[in-house]
């Protein structure tokens, strides 16, 4: 009963396909001869997994929660550097100073000493503790104020535009020590795999599946529970729920927060698959573009939005080597079109056209 | 039904994925030879690297007319990465191993080249980066045909300091806050200061990217600069903020002939999107200058004019590093008789090719090429006015002598086999002995 | 040819400077084009010495690239348009020689300097007074000894009690140089220190260190004092650097006050909306450019009202073509909008080409005025005016014209809007339309200061949103004090932080005052808030 409630006929269907991607992936990259999935297509898979996750983490508080926020890109870049600051230690002397504890921008810009922070960041159980703990703290602490002061809508979008692009400018400084606009990157393995291996790869391309199904199936239990009725009861009428007597600020900070170590998460599996972690992460417009992966997919239905993000993302990737000079014309209309046409997203489009052919009725989230 | 919505399903993810496998436009011509361009066509680095595009299939439709190389035909590959940087990497490698280019032309800023580097060290291909850059780096895959620190800041603070510039005392270091300006500043700062310039005679100052607002900076810099002393700003503005700092400068009349900016990053193609009457006089220090009067420039800009079908195109300094390294590579490829990466780097350094201004630029083992050094001042017609140059060609030189943690690594892939050999130690570092 | 030059100097500097004839003038402008610039730079000092009428002439033809050499070695003026040519030691004309046959000497800075300097001298006496001025602010920043005796000429005959003051200072800087008495420097110090600015203060710095204790401790002193005066003036400057930074943010965000305070639409095509504005200043100028060139110092005016009409139209397309189907799905409008700036991005890139366009400032818009010890530059005043005028015409729009009432009533309440007989449909079109007409407007404005390129938008929208959000979304009022207060504090904290973390604390000044006051400065009261 309790499965069933947490795996609906959605949510089946797209772990089915994530479980059959990470098991013909591998297969196809390792043990078939004449690699029928090249390496590059791996790589690809991953990342656009990581920002399958990362849309999930913004549907939860966006769609079941009603909090637009423009900063999750702040969270995910977060969760990347605490990865990128775990993989710069692990080079060591294999940098192109040879310093042995220094990263190589560290010796670049002339410091002699490892700054306070990135003390202990040569352990993988720390840095795995950072990926969720940093930004699970500044969601808590922003949060912890934002929603005590009820600001709401967009003045609360606006203001989480303010924290990634604050962030973002802190991060190009280069007294920041974390690689200023160059951010961290040239790393060479992980826990001691070699991050240039087809091997190295496939795992992590394979962990990425992992934690978006783990994601997913969290989202969806927290949603399902008591917990998610009160989330879209003060989604949809906020000061009702609070007269009933709940306190909703609680309810936000803790949505707010879960879902913010849910980024990190995704930003800490996205930066040893693309190799590099620097401030644009934090730029306004990669937050901006989080919110139309969900919109895209179709809002408040968790799987909608990982589907969002890999449609765009992979139309990203066609798009600027199919057009290189006229790719923007196409995306930008694909945004009109489907805000237009699909209100309920893709994933609504596709139910919905399915729930016509079988003159069935939508299911019932759909309506929701 | 199940299966009906699994199959539909499926089918979208087959559909999305499969394209993606297929090279680009299967053009079924395996006897080309492909070549990557990787420059941003759209976001905020569009606007310097859409030309360095145009210039590379410009080069290689010539290098066609003539014949290909080794008796086959060029065929450009053209992606856009967007000014993304991640997506620099992801192109890159898309271009390597689903396109096989033999070899990719790309880049302008440091942070994308440095998402791309490990791409080109683990799919083992070459990147020829044509842009000038703070040096601190060589490695095996990478060409630099761009100018080093010492091909550029440097002369032009020497010149500044002779009686010809103005005996200038007091310095101005004005940058946008990356890695580019601050280790030009960092070098700049320890060569001033090895030629007994004080410290307080030395103002560093940063800004952001796109910064627009520059009227308390230029007061700052006018202050700065009425302490009874010569004074002159070294600007390594990047980019668009560029324009608004020179408009202010202009009206709040800081002439060249009393503060004198020099530029590391303005050139022609900068000054075309503004009017450069107030601006005659400020200085830029490049490897070219479109003005250069010599046979082989005018047939460049000749060329370029008609390839663009549009005679005000102007020409700039990364422009001739494409050039060279472009007839660079075909020279390599003809000398290994093949395109295969290995034997290309290994035929690379010691190849001799002339550039724009009349010189025989040469491939050092360093992976950075030899290059003259100009001071243009603005002229009135968006064009520069060599005032200065140097005897001869400057050879790149990627570790910096005035840096501490750099003044001992030398880079040589010929005989050493490494891109920072320290000389004391005498260890390749960061390879474990 | 070096050699022979540095003899003819020093001859000439021996036969003394009045002395020298019109043969002398003749051999010194015939060596102009010999030489490095250094010795070029000498050349040009002796010929001012000569005194010679045609030495004005001479100079400024070298400074403004005019000057060239024939074939024959001819040194020759040639006029920039016609091409024609006259000598220039005679002024006789030369008809017009082919450009090929020509050479031009160049100069560069130093060159530069020493031509103003030496005009200068000789134009201290001009019957221009603004002509004079110019001169003694030139002799004042150049100060040398050897300028003295004219300058004591000069103020003798001088009629103008402006100018007279500035050649004292010029004379009093220039004595400072020299190896007079004492008592004759401290005198000249007291009279720098009055006059208190930068130029006084380059004049002076030199000094702190002279050997003269008493001349030492006297510039000491005057160095404390100008700095105290110049402390003042700073504060009063960074105050207008506020003002200014201020109304272009407001300029940039009142547009989207209306679109997105007004009406809730998350406009993120916005900033686009502000680029198509600038590149419609581009296009008129470029038509003018190419066809009637008289009329450039009107381009501004011209390319306004044609930035409204082009930005509104553009804007109602949207509202009618996009965002009509999105009403009651605000968050929506966010994704169709930030694809419409996509398009519209690319599509000005790829009709314009990626790189800066060329916006000219005309001439009333160039340049500075001194306000006390402050520089004004004309281009950030006119910006502050027009803002102003664009904001009163937004405000009487909103109060006092039917539509404006209309526009407030379909805001307000849109259904019984409809039911008192509005059609809202229309008035939504218009009011996303003059919002985006706005956006037009700054964008004439800000292609005065800053790039026009696709980014442009970009660059502006966080911080419109900042704007309109920190004032309160829905009060135009609130945008406007939020624009000031955001340019001010910005500017008060720049020099203090540098410009990037300047921004950052302004950034989570924001968050903080937020929380503070959840909806702005300017909160909108009532229920329909919370819908």
């Amino acid at each position: 009963m309790a499965a069933s409630r947490l795996i609906d006929r959605r949510m089946g269907i797209f772990l089915a396909g994530l479980f059959v991607l990470t098991v013909a992936v591998p297969v196809g990259n390792l043990w078939i001869a004449g690699q029928p999935v090249p390496t590059y297509l791996v790589a690809l898979i991953g990342k656009y997994l990581c920002y399958a996750l990362l849309a999930v983490a913004l549907d939860l508080v966006w769609g079941y929660c009603g909090i637009l926020s423009l900063g999750h890109g702040a969270f995910f870049a977060l969760g990347g550097y605490a990865m990128g600051m775990y993989l710069m230690r692990e080079i060591g002397a294999r940098g192109v100073y040879a310093n042995p504890v220094l990263p190589d921008f560290m010796v670049f810009i002339g410091w002699k000493h490892l700054p306070w922070y990135w003390l202990g960041f040569d352990h993988f159980w720390l840095a795995a503790i950072m990926v969720v703990a940093v930004p699970g703290a500044l969601a808590f602490v922003f949060g912890w104020f934002a929603f005590r002061s009820r600001v709401t809508g967009v003045y609360l979008s606006i203001i989480t535009q303010a924290m990634t692009y604050a962030l973002m400018l802190a991060f190009f400084r280069n007294e920041m020590g974390f690689g200023g606009n160059n951010g961290l990157t040239d790393f060479k393995d992980i826990l001691g795999f070699d991050l240039a291996s087809h091997e190295t790869k496939v795992g992590l391309m394979m962990l990425s599946a992992v934690a978006l199904a783990a994601g997913l199936l969290l989202a969806r239990w927290i949603t399902t529970s008591r917990l998610g009725k009160v989330l879209v009861c003060l989604r949809d009428a906020e000061s009702r729920t609070r007269f009933l007597g709940y306190r909703v600020e609680h309810y936000k900070l803790f949505i707010f927060t879960v879902s913010a170590m849910m980024a990190g998460v995704a930003g800490a599996l996205y930066v040893p698959q693309v190799g590099i972690i620097n401030p644009s992460e934090f730029s306004t417009a990669n937050s901006i573009e989080i919110v139309i992966w969900v919109a895209l997919g179709g809002r408040g239905t968790l799987v909608g939005a990982a589907l969002g993000a890999i449609l765009v993302a992979g139309a990203k990737t066609l798009l600027t080597g199919w057009f290189p000079e006229l790719w923007l014309f196409a995306l930008g209309a694909l945004f009109v079109l489907v805000t237009i046409a699909l209100p309920n997203g893709v994933l609504g489009a596709l139910e919905g056209g399915i729930g016509r052919l079988r003159r069935g009725t939508p299911t019932r989230e759909a309506e929701a | 039904m199940k299966v009906t919505r699994r199959t539909l399903l499926g089918g979208i993810a087959a559909a999305a994925t499969a394209p993606i496998m297929m090279p680009r436009f299967a053009l079924a011509a395996e006897d080309t030879i492909k070549v990557g361009i990787l420059h941003s066509l759209s976001g905020t680095m569009a606007i310097s690297e859409t030309t360095l595009k145009d210039v590379m299939l410009m080069l290689i439709a010539e290098q066609n007319a003539k014949g290909g190389v080794l008796g086959k035909k060029l065929e450009p590959v053209v992606v856009d990465p967007a000014s993304n940087w991640p997506l620099f990497a992801e192109k890159a490698r898309e271009l390597i191993s689903q396109d096989h280019c033999a070899v990719v032309f790309g880049c302008w800023t440091s942070v994308s080249r440095k998402s791309v580097l490990p791409v080109f060290k683990e799919l083992d291909n070459i990147l020829f980066y044509p842009v000038q850059y703070e040096g601190q780096e060589s490695e095996r895959n990478v060409f630099y045909t761009g100018a080093a620190p010492n091909q550029q800041a440097i002369p032009a603070v020497d010149y500044l300091m002779s009686a010809d510039g103005g005996s200038v005392k007091r310095w101005v270091l004005e940058g946008t806050d990356y890695v580019y300006p601050r280790t030009t500043n960092k070098i700049l700062e320890a060569y001033l200061k090895s030629k007994g310039v004080p410290a307080e005679d030395i103002m560093i100052n940063y800004t952001p990217f796109s910064f627009s607002d520059w009227q308390t900076e230029v007061s700052k810099i006018k202050a700065f600069g009425s302490a009874g002393k010569k004074t002159a700003v070294v600007s390594t503005i990047n980019g668009d903020a560029n324009v608004p700092f020179y408009k202010e400068l202009g009206n709040q009349g800081i002439k060249a002939e009393d503060i004198p900016v020099v530029a590391f990053s303005v050139g022609e193609e900068e000054l075309a999107g503004l009017d450069t009457k107030p601006l005659v006089g400020h200085l830029a220090a490049w490897n070219y200058f479109e003005s250069i009067k010599t046979p082989e420039n005018t047939t460049f800009i000749d060329a370029w004019h008609k390839f663009t079908g549009n005679p005000k195109r102007v020409t700039n300094d990364p422009m001739e590093a494409h050039y060279i390294g472009f007839n660079m590579w075909v020279k390599a490829v003809e000398k290994a008789g093949t395109t295969k990466a290995d034997a290309v780097i290994d035929a690379l350094p010691g190849i001799k090719t002339p550039n724009l201004t009349g010189g025989v630029s040469e491939m050092l083992p360093n992976h950075h090429i030899s290059k003259p050094v100009y001071i243009g001042e603005i002229r009135e017609d968006g064009q520069f006015d060599v005032v200065w140059q140097t005897k001869g060609l400057v050879p790149g030189q990627p570790w910096s002598p005035y840096l501490p943690e750099s003044k001992d690594l030398v880079s040589d892939w010929v005989t050493l086999k490494c891109g920072n050999y320290d000389t004391v130690k005498k260890v390749c570092l960061g390879t474990k002995a | 040819m070096t050699f022979v030059l540095r003899i003819v100097v020093v001859l000439l500097t021996l036969a003394g400077a009045q002395h020298a004839g019109a043969a002398d003038f003749a051999k010194l402008v015939n060596a102009l084009p010999h030489g490095s610039y250094h010795e070029r730079a000498d050349v040009v000092r002796e010929i001012g010495k000569t005194g010679n009428p045609r030495a004005v002439e001479v100079l400024q033809a070298l400074a403004n690239d005019d000057l060239k050499v024939m074939a024959d070695g001819t040194v020759v003026i040639v006029d920039d348009k016609t091409g024609a040519a006259v000598g220039a030691v005679e002024g006789a004309s030369l008809g017009t020689p082919s450009a090929d046959s020509l050479t031009r000497v160049r100069v560069n800075n130093m060159v530069r300097r020493a031509i103003r300097t030496a005009t200068g001298m000789l134009t201290l006496r001009s019957p221009d007074p603004a002509k004079r001025l110019a001169a003694a602010r030139d002799a004042l920043r150049s100060a040398s000894p050897d300028q003295i005796e004219a300058l004591d000429a000069a103020i003798g005959a001088e009629t103008d009690a402006g100018v007279k003051a500035l050649l004292t200072e010029a004379r009093a800087a220039a004595v400072l140089k020299t190896d007079a008495a004492t008592t004759e420097k401290v005198a000249a110090i007291r009279l720098l220190e009055a006059r208190g600015d930068e130029a006084a203060r380059a004049a002076l710095s030199p000094l702190a260190t002279a050997k003269d204790p008493e001349i030492a401790r006297a510039v000491t002193s005057a160095l404390a004092s100008i700095a105290e005066t110049q402390r003042m003036w700073r504060l009063a400057q960074n105050v207008w650097y506020g003002l200014s930074l201020g109304s272009v943010l407001m300029l940039a965000a009142v547009g989207l006050a209306i679109t997105f305070g007004v009406m809730g639409v998350i406009n993120m095509a916005h900033g686009e909306l502000v680029m198509l504005g600038a590149y419609t200043t581009f296009v008129v100028q470029q038509v003018i450019r190419a066809d009637a060139p008289w009329l450039f110092g009107w381009s501004l005016a011209i390319a306004a009202p044609l930035a409204f009409v082009v930005a509104g139209a553009v804007g109602i397309a949207i509202e009618r073509g996009i965002v009509r189907h999105l009403y009651g799905r605000p968050l929506e409008t966010l994704l169709a909008t930030w694809g419409v700036s996509l398009i519209l991005q690319q599509a000005v890139r790829t009709i314009f080409g990626p790189d800066n366009r060329d916006v000219g400032n005309p001439g009333w818009m160039s340049g500075a005025f001194p306000l006390g010890q402050m520089q004004v530059t004309w281009n950030r005043l006119w910006i502050l005016i027009f803002a102003f005028a664009v904001f009163a015409a937004l405000l009487f729009v909103l109060k006092r014209t039917p539509i404006g009432l209309q526009m407030r009533a379909v805001t307000q309440n849109r259904a019984m809007a409809a039911n008192m007989g509005i059609r809202t449909g229309r008035v939504d079109a218009l009011t996303f339309g003059l919002g985006s007409a706005i956006a037009g407007l700054a964008g004439v404005a800000l292609s005065q200061i800053d790039n026009v390129s696709p980014n442009l938008g970009q660059n502006y929208i966080v911080d419109s949103f900042m704007v309109v959000v920190f004032g309160g979304a829905g009060n135009i009022w609130g945008t406007m004090a939020g624009g000031f207060a955001l340019g001010i504090a910005n500017k008060f904290l720049e020099p203090f932080t540098g410009a990037v973390l300047g921004k950052i604390v302004i950034l989570v000044g924001i968050i903080l005052f937020i929380q503070k006051r959840p909806r702005g400065l300017f909160a909108v009261k009532g229920r329909a808030v919370e819908a």
